[in-house]
């Protein structure tokens, strides 16, 4: 623990927030982009080459916009609740390895700023706190259409956490070890995904409920709520609830890339330690294009449907699933017969068609009733 | 198999979409790159001129009258074969729309009995304050062809005698 110690924690501390950071801000350039070019449209191109600039236009418009606090709201809260939110948002970053490690001053440095034998708890305890920010400034609002976005957002956040903790459950079996290093390390000659598709689906689906995105982002749409639990803020602190959310957005492709997509792990990372960030970088991208893929297609759900599908489908799927997963490794286990082991996906994927088919049944139901 | 519809629509449009996102962008960026109106765009104001530069207005104030939103003000002078405008007596001494309360209609372009007021293509309308809103004749007169065709000039007694010209049959 000499000085050294501290200064490389701090110093990679500092570029994981500058990384975020700027990241955040170019995510908000990329999801313009793209969601134009799916809807025949070109995007912001003005600022700079190509409108690279334009995400520093858009802070510095931030930067001098009033900031407004609604007469009778609950002034402390108010204030704390963006921080509430964008604190969890930074702090998980902190468990994910972007790559190995490298020789620097005959000290070897490794790619992650913090290596906890419980990461993957790390992670979902964190991920719940942001829950917190978005009731605290919903209901410090003392607004209706806020107090009501809040209030969605908390029902939602923690109906979905369950289906993604369980889906974490999955790669926890299959790594059997909850630090992110070795879950990487365990998927050196598979990705979980190939193993474990159906758990990568419902981390996803969950994923997409946990940050409030389309077509779960119930708790700030538009149409219904104006802007849900944000409606009352403006300035740096509307600033720091999107920015929360869209590093909540890479943090959670992170994650989903490390648990299922093989993280850091790629051709020749071993024998260049620089190709760890460079795959990492690669696989969040094609992960965050996902999500706005998703958000230029499909509509928003019923409040009523996200229930429903969060609490009758996707947690008794995950349960399944997890049940499945750990299934196969004992038995490939204790019969030291592989052959069950590749069946874990197969089953998992059955499993999967009969969800669907309950959905399909429903519908149908519904339907014929309203008929 | 329709069990699995709800999945299979889901992928379609996602397919959709991302079909689109090789798609040309109909963009049209704007101040570099301007669409062309329409043949029948009611676009500003233009008062035009015969091919010998005189203008076509005769200061009826028709046009005025058939405004339903009383964007237009003319008032008309007496032409004379020293200082002549337009043929015939009178011309428009002042010719004035208010763009701010133009609702660009066309009845004034219906109203005209010598086809001098007609909607051009200029949409490019702004102004920063309401006076520079009122559009004065020598901004909406068309720009005379050669130098020796502006208006007043002197021209050839009783030749222009005439205010309304000889209309053919109207084929357009």
């Amino acid at each position: 623990m000499d000085w050294t110690f501290w200064l490389e924690w701090v110093l990679k501390g500092f570029v994981l927030c500058l990384v975020l950071l700027t990241g955040f801000a170019y995510l908000t350039y990329y999801e313009r982009r793209a969601l134009a070019r799916m809807q025949n449209r070109i995007g912001p191109n003005r600022a700079g080459p190509q409108g690279l600039l334009q995400p520093i236009a858009d802070a510095v418009k931030l930067f001098f916009k009033e900031e407004l606090t609604p007469a009778r709201a609950y002034k402390i809260v108010f204030f704390l609740a963006p921080i509430v939110t964008v604190v969890p948002s930074l702090i998980i970053a902190a468990v994910i390895p972007w790559g190995t490690s490298f020789q620097l001053f005959g000290r070897t440095i490794t790619l992650y700023v913090a290596d906890i034998n419980v990461g993957v708890l790390y992670l979902m305890s964190i991920a719940s706190i942001a829950v917190y920010g978005i009731v605290l400034a919903g209901w410090s609002s003392n607004n209706k259409y806020a107090m009501l976005g809040g209030m969605r957002s908390s029902a939602q956040m923690i109906s979905y956490e369950l289906a993604l903790g369980l889906s974490f459950v999955t790669a926890i079996l299959l790594a059997n070890s909850m630090r992110m290093i070795d879950i990487v390390n365990a998927q050196s000659s598979w990705w979980f995904v190939v193993i474990q598709p159906v758990g990568a689906l419902i981390f996803w689906i969950a994923t997409l409920a946990e940050v409030n995105r389309a077509p779960f982002d119930m708790p700030e749409a538009e149409q219904e709520l104006t802007a849900g639990y944000h409606a009352e803020y403006s300035g740096m602190k509307f600033a720091l609830f999107f920015m929360a959310e869209y590093q909540k957005m890479i943090v959670i492709c992170a994650i989903l890339a490390t648990l299922f997509f093989g993280g850091y792990l790629g051709p020749f990372v071993d024998k260049f330690w620089f190709l760890g960030p460079v795959y990492m970088f690669a696989k969040v991208f094609i992960l965050l294009f996902f999500m706005i893929w998703v958000r230029a297609t499909w509509p928003r759900i019923r409040y009523d449907r996200l229930m429903s599908f969060g609490w009758k489908v996707l947690v008794p799927l995950a349960l399944a699933v997890v049940f499945i997963t750990a299934t196969g490794i004992l038995l490939a286990q204790e019969l030291n017969n592989q052959l069950y082991f590749w069946a874990i996906p197969f089953v998992s994927i059955v499993a999967a068609g009969i969800a669907v088919m309950m959905i399909y049944r429903e519908l149908r139901r519904k339907a014929y009733e309203r008929a | 198999m329709s069990v699995l519809e709800p999945v299979v629509e889901l992928v379609r449009g996602l397919g959709q979409t991302f079909r689109y996102l090789f798609d040309r962008p109909v963009t049209y960026q704007y101040p570099e790159q301007k669409r062309e109106v329409r043949p029948r765009f009611r676009g500003r104001h233009v008062l035009k001129r015969y091919d010998n530069g005189l203008e076509k207005c005769i200061g009826c104030s028709l046009c005025a009258a058939a405004c339903p939103a009383d964007a237009i003000f003319v008032e008309a002078s007496e032409n004379t074969d020293e200082k002549r405008f337009s043929p015939g007596e009178r011309y428009a001494s002042t010719y004035e729309i208010n763009m701010l309360r133009c609702i660009y209609c066309g009845f004034c372009e219906d109203a005209c009995p010598t086809e001098a007021i007609v909607l051009g293509d200029n949409y490019e309308l702004s102004f920063t304050d309401r006076r520079s809103a009122i559009y004065p004749k020598e901004m909406l007169l068309e720009p005379v062809p050669t130098v020796d065709m502006t208006t007043p000039r002197k021209v050839e007694t009783g030749v222009y005698k005439r205010s309304v010209p000889e209309m053919k049959d109207p084929t357009d």
